[in-house]
């Protein structure tokens, strides 16, 4: 048994029972942090595989980001734990075989079907001098699935729009001013122009007060 | 006793199978239903980068990738919903989800 196999089956171990805790831990903070816990163990098992390039993107992105999110959530929301724990172990038994029977019946399979005890491939390429597993990565990406990268790019695009979108909220007592109806008002919206003369002869007064008024020119 | 490829397929349907036991026992909080989600993908993707390495071919790590991708993207859209989900109705008991009933 040499130290690959050793580490597999440390990585290995200490993965299932963090899997198992983040299914049953009382507190969903623990259990993120359980989850992270697996996510380090799972980008270790990748490192024996020799998929540097995922393993580092697996901690990246899934704990600096996707559990940091979840622990956000986790934390920001007052949950009743009490209340969504009643009842955890009534359908114990039922999961336990269903989970025993899809564990054995793949096992059997996969380990019938796939019995490569052979050297694996992708140890030879790997220790070729020069071998680089990110090189080989993106000159795939870029070349032969340049199409279904953009694709993916558009995806985190909408699913960042998406995020925001449904989380948005307008205060409705807020006076922020629309930026863009204010640029796009005309003068003609804010200032009614009346066309009028500057200067009209005065209304001619009625014939009765003009005769009794006294005539100013007659006074002096 | 040196590894084989069965040893890193058997730990993914073992990790499978466990995150489908937490669906089962969690079925009433849809934050842990989220993280189970997550642990099957990581059972795929385990699954995914073994075939690569055993095989001599980077296709399968060209997929985890995409499928990291749209993980992300889906969980990201999932707290958003479940965020607004709790503002609509302090509550993220699935059994109370039930407004569609009728």
């Amino acid at each position: 048994m040499d130290v690959t196999t050793g580490l597999f089956y440390l990585f290995s171990a200490v993965l299932l029972f963090a899997a198992f805790r983040v299914i049953t831990a009382r507190n969903p903070v623990y259990s993120a942090l359980y989850l992270v816990l697996t996510f380090f163990q799972a980008s270790a098992i990748w490192l024996l595989l020799r998929a540097e390039f995922l393993a580092i993107t697996l901690v990246l992105v899934y704990v600096g980001a996707v559990m940091v999110l979840f622990l956000f959530v986790v934390m920001m929301l007052d949950i009743d734990v009490e209340g969504l724990r009643q009842g955890f172990w009534k359908h114990f038994p039922l999961a336990a075989g269903v989970g025993a029977l899809i564990a054995l019946e793949m096992a059997a399979v996969l380990m019938g079907g796939f019995r490569m005890d052979g050297a694996p491939r992708g140890a030879a390429l790997a220790a070729a001098p020069g071998a680089s597993n990110t090189l080989e990565l993106g000159k795939l990406l870029y070349t032969e699935y340049l199409f279904p990268l953009q694709v993916a790019a558009v995806i985190l695009l909408v699913g960042m729009i998406a995020a925001i979108a449904l989380t948005l909220r307008q205060r409705k007592d807020s006076k922020a001013i629309d930026a863009g109806d204010a640029v796009r008002v005309k003068a003609r919206d804010r200032v009614r122009i009346v066309q009028m003369p500057a200067t009209r002869a005065a209304e001619p007064a009625p014939a009765e007060a003009a005769a009794d008024a006294p005539q100013p020119g007659a006074k002096a | 006793m040196t590894l084989s490829l069965g040893h890193f397929l058997t730990l993914g349907a073992i990790l499978f199978a466990l995150s489908v036991i937490g669906i089962f026992l969690n079925r009433k909080n849809l934050i842990i239903l989220l993280m189970a989600i997550e642990l099957m993908l990581l059972a795929v993707n385990i699954n995914f980068v073994a075939f690569s390495y055993y095989l001599g071919d980077m296709h399968g790590q060209v997929f985890v990738f995409f499928i990291l991708t749209v993980a992300a993207a889906e969980s990201a859209i999932g707290l958003a919903l479940l965020v607004l989900l709790f503002r609509n109705k302090a509550t993220i008991n699935v059994d109370e989800l039930n407004a569609l009933k009728g």
